[in-house]
């Protein structure tokens, strides 16, 4: 196994599948014929990963495969292949550099250490009070606006150190909204 | 339908694949295979090994066709004709592969119980360099526990996914499958789970490499030590037909019989291969035929043994190339390029 | 002023919301087609446009269309690909949140042509808050009666969703994209068979870039004839280009294909320009998979013809001197950036998102990244660059699906037209230490120290 599912298999998650959750997961569910309700795997896990801290734990996988009628290993196949599923608790803040070419030229990187170091840790780490989380991503379709992060569902484009200061205090003073909802 | 490979024409009927008119052929135009298997559905494609030209699309439409395509997973048409053996283009692309499916290969065939009966093996001689132009370092990923008979190995997999396939079409819930993506794609169930269905120790036999081994076997011998006799049983879960490997009077392991092809003719299942381990719970039918292409047949490596030349003084001088390497000292201090070649 | 077919209506206050859509003559194509016209009709129009996916790969339309199986008597399904992917390409994104009637009209419309029941729009996870204007939109859409049961009373059944990606690159390639909307990996599949035969849950499938969708209503209204008229050759119709780099006037601009290259990147209708003084030096003209142009090559062609927006001027002298048209993301670079460092970055992205089936692209992506990272930090050897040139021909051609050629085209293209600058990064490791080398000391500066000299 890889290195991550090594550290990750044995984390615990409380896990909640909440009336509305549910109703909403009906709701996706519906958009497919009734023969193939896994094709409704990637939307759910989207919105069961944003009831549960942004992030699926193995037991929360099963569950989802219990809901949709499928194999685990389905689940956690699809959940390890594509980069939005997070199989780890993760930062509140999640700020997604955008590293490809534009971003890059537009001098993605040292805006990135500059993120860094102010919030002292390292690309990849969160932050001791779990609040920020650092990553760096590939192309978000925004290279027109680059340099730019994701936080949650939106973009924040155009970077200069000063707009990341203020993202930053806005996070702290719980101004920023995360999921569109 | 008929197709001509490298000169020789068949007929065959329609649906048939390239790999399948090229296997009926036989002989050195059959392309290598690491993850077709005829046994099993929806597998072929990935691993590139297999790739031919095809220099005439069919009667209708003689256009050839631009790229190499996978012989096993594209169709024949009628007066359809593909070099394999014959083309220089083929055997530049199968060189390709095989120095690709190497790079992060561990080349650990001495510890290694599939060495002697490895398909990789077998490529590597046919198409493979003695030296690599690799020098990152190579991927590795953590061990993994899959139960009590399977050893898997993920350093060695080439991801064929034909285990996968066994699990998905022979046994009725597959609790393991392919993770993450890229060159950190694995075989994994994620959840350290044993892989414990009756039929799962068919695992063992589609993989065409050291990946998924016997664990009952581990380590006991090298498969060029023991016999192959055809054995059955009664067995109710399976056909009983195997291949038992023995050492003296002793049974070391138990296989599914397989072809010149290296596929089983018939799937087994745990009890026989793995627990079945007496003379007395078969019924020895004879020695197996020898398999010419395998190693335990011709071996390969010894039959013509390279010419080792010793050259104490000159070693002491140089040191080998690779032991430089290690140090940055790229030049050579005596110009003696004889010697520094390993 | 360039003619407008997509962003005609764009700054409409309001545009994005059904009501003023509907009220500036949107969803009038769909009243057309159900009502007036057959769906081979609009095949027809489509076919007569001469408009080419635009994807990437410019196949065309209406010739992709009338290769629907519907002689096997089973469901059929359009999908939009939504999967916007591309480095330097944000148009889709661009079009889906600003005008997003637009492509559910062309999504009606096309799937009445194609006489499919049920389709999605398939849209990549990080457009998430896209995701949900096209949800509210299409919810819109039903309560206004365009879908549903018996759209206009004509018999007609359409059931339009959207579904998204988690992250995923290779789900922009059609096959890997269905998987995905069944709910599997983004494993790209053999072909044959094609979408068009068997492609969602096995049935017939037509997998459309979002632009070409939305210019589908334009062309049913006003005829595929007058679609055909804009451009050039076989270049026909408009185009949206997503311009970004150190250009003035980054964004979206459709522009008329034949426009000159040198127009659309200084006049200030478009780029305006460079950012500031610092000087041209490199073009990538249709996103990050397309090889990468040298100065020289970019105004002109080899032969010295203006080189113009269009498919056939972009792709001209081939790859030796050509680029191509791909999917309009135009990236423009000045002399600070390090083409050695750029294509490492194209070579990450690649390796980052290659799938892992197949051997040549699993293997060999990461390989040319990890050359690629020591030659940009001071590691490289002289072998490397052949041993770079090697890897990438060696993965063409021979990989399931395009990923391993787009892996392989920007690592070809820099190294045929940027040699020297890899020879200087291996030869002067102690100048290239610093990520932004090439600021301070541009390349042109230290040129000399590489160039071979005859003497």
């Amino acid at each position: 196994m890889s290195m991550e599912t090594h550290n990750y298999k044995d984390l615990k998650q409380e896990i909640n599948i909440t009336p509305e959750l549910m109703t909403r997961i009906n709701e996706l569910i519906s958009h497919y014929p009734e023969d193939k309700r896994k094709s409704a795997l990637i939307p759910v896990l989207h919105e069961v990963q944003d009831a549960h801290d942004n992030w699926l734990s193995y037991e929360l996988q099963d569950k989802v495969a219990e809901i949709l009628g499928i194999l685990p290993v389905e689940v956690y196949e699809v959940v390890s292949f594509y980069t939005m599923f997070n199989r780890r608790p993760v930062g509140k803040y999640m700020f997604e550099f955008c590293q490809t070419s534009c971003c890059a030229t537009r001098g993605v990187e040292n805006l990135m250490d500059y993120t860094c170091e102010k919030l002292g840790v390292k690309v990849g780490e969160t932050t001791s009070d779990g609040l920020f989380e650092v990553r760096g991503v590939e192309c978000l379709g925004a290279c027109g606006y680059a340099p730019m992060l994701q936080l949650g569902d939106f973009y924040h484009e155009n970077l200069t150190k000063e707009k990341i200061d203020q993202l930053i205090d806005d996070c702290k003073t719980g101004k920023v909204t995360l999921l569109d909802k | 339908m008929k197709v001509t490979i490298d000169g020789q024409s068949i007929e065959v009927e329609p649906g048939t694949t390239i790999l399948q008119a090229a296997r009926m052929i036989g002989g050195e135009s059959v392309p290598p295979a690491m993850c077709y298997y005829s046994k099993l559905e929806k597998t072929g494609g990935k691993c590139r090994c297999c790739l031919v030209e095809v220099t005439k699309g069919s009667d209708a439409n003689p256009t050839p066709m631009p790229k190499l395509v996978a012989s096993c997973v594209t169709g024949v048409m009628d007066g359809m004709e593909v070099n394999s053996k014959n083309s220089t283009r083929v055997e530049e692309a199968r060189k390709s592969v095989t120095e690709f499916l190497l790079i992060n290969h561990p080349l650990d065939c001495p510890v290694c119980d599939q060495a002697g009966e490895c398909d990789l093996q077998n490529l590597s001689f046919e198409h493979g360099k003695s030296e690599t132009r690799y020098i990152e370092e190579k991927r590795t990923f953590e061990p993994e526990n899959i139960g009590p008979y399977i050893q898997l190995h993920m350093n060695r997999c080439i991801l064929c996914q034909r285990c996968v396939a066994v699990a998905d079409q022979l046994t009725d819930k597959r609790v393991h499958g392919v993770m993450d993506r890229g060159d950190h794609a694995n075989i994994s169930t994620c959840i350290s789970k044993a892989i414990d269905n009756e039929m799962s120790g068919n695992m063992i036999d589609v993989c065409p490499v050291g990946a998924l081994t016997d664990k009952t076997f581990r380590f006991k011998s090298r498969v060029w030590f023991s016999k192959p006799y055809n054995a059955h049983r009664d067995c109710d879960k399976c056909c009983g037909k195997t291949t038992v490997w023995m050492f003296g009077n002793e049974i070391q392991r138990v296989t599914g019989r397989k072809d010149e092809f290296h596929e089983v003719e018939e799937f087994i299942c745990n009890t026989c291969r793995f627990e079945k381990k007496e003379v007395n719970d078969w019924t020895i039918e004879g020695p197996r035929k020898f398999e010419k292409y395998s190693v335990i047949n011709r071996n390969k490596y010894a039959v013509h043994p390279p010419k080792v030349e010793i050259n104490t003084e000159a070693q002491i001088l140089l040191g080998r190339e690779q032991d430089r390497k290690k140090i940055s000292m790229t030049n050579v201090p005596l110009e003696n390029t004889e010697n520094s070649k390993q | 002023m360039g003619r407008k077919i997509l962003l005609e209506k764009i700054n409409i206050p309001g545009i994005k919301t059904y009501e003023v859509y509907r009220q500036n003559g949107g969803y009038a194509s769909v009243e057309k087609a159900l009502k007036q016209m057959t769906p081979d009709e609009i095949t027809e129009e489509v076919k007569t446009s001469g408009i080419r996916g635009r994807g990437g790969a410019g196949f065309p339309v209406g010739m992709k269309w009338s290769f629907i199986d519907k002689k096997s008597g089973r469901p059929r399904h359009l999908v939009c690909n939504a999967d916007e992917s591309e480095p330097g390409t944000f148009k889709d994104r661009f079009l889906m949140e600003y005008i997003p009637h637009l492509l559910i009209e062309g999504m009606i419309t096309s799937s009445y042509a194609l006489g499919a029941n049920l389709s999605y729009i398939y849209i990549r996870g990080e457009y998430m808050w896209v995701f949900k204007i096209l949800e509210r939109a299409i919810k819109e859409a039903y309560a206004a009666g365009w879908l549903g049961k018996n759209i206009l009373g004509t018999g007609y059944d359409l059931d339009l969703h959207v579904h998204c990606g988690a992250g995923a690159y290779i789900c922009g390639e059609e096959t890997a994209l269905i998987e995905s909307l069944e709910g599997k990996r983004g494993n790209p599949r053999i072909k044959p068979p094609f979408p068009a035969v068997s492609g969602l849950w096995q049935n017939p499938t037509v997998v459309n870039n979002v632009e070409s969708i939305s210019a589908v209503p334009w062309i049913v209204l006003n005829s595929g004839e007058e679609y055909a008229k804009i451009g050039i050759g076989r270049s026909t119709g408009t185009k949206l280009i997503s311009a970004s780099g150190h250009i003035k006037n980054p964004g979206v601009y459709e522009i008329e294909l034949g426009l000159s290259v040198e127009e659309f990147m200084n006049s200030d209708e478009y780029l305006g320009g460079m950012i500031d003084d610092r000087p041209l030096k490199a073009l990538v003209p249709g996103g990050s998979s397309v090889p990468i142009l040298p100065v020289n090559l970019i105004y002109k062609t080899a032969n010295g013809d203006d080189r113009l927006m269009t498919y056939e001027s972009l792709a001209d002298g081939g790859f030796a001197t050509g680029s191509a048209m791909g999917s309009g993301g135009f990236i423009v670079y000045n002399d600070t950036t390090c083409i050695v460092r750029n294509t490492w970055n194209f070579s990450r992205f690649y390796h980052h998102e290659s799938c892992g089936q197949c051997t040549p692209c699993r293997e060999g992506t990461g390989w040319l990244e990890k050359i690629l990272w020591r030659i940009e930090n001071g590691q490289g050897r002289e072998e490397d660059i052949e041993l770079l040139w090697s890897i990438q021909s060696k993965i063409e051609g021979n990989t399931i699906c395009p990923l391993g050629d787009a892996a392989s085209w920007p690592v070809a293209a820099a190294i045929r037209h940027f040699r020297e600058e890899f020879e200087y990064h291996i030869r002067f490791p102690e100048k290239i230490k610093n990520r932004d080398h090439f600021v301070a000391e541009p390349f042109e500066k230290v040129r000399h120290l590489v160039t071979k000299q005859t003497v």
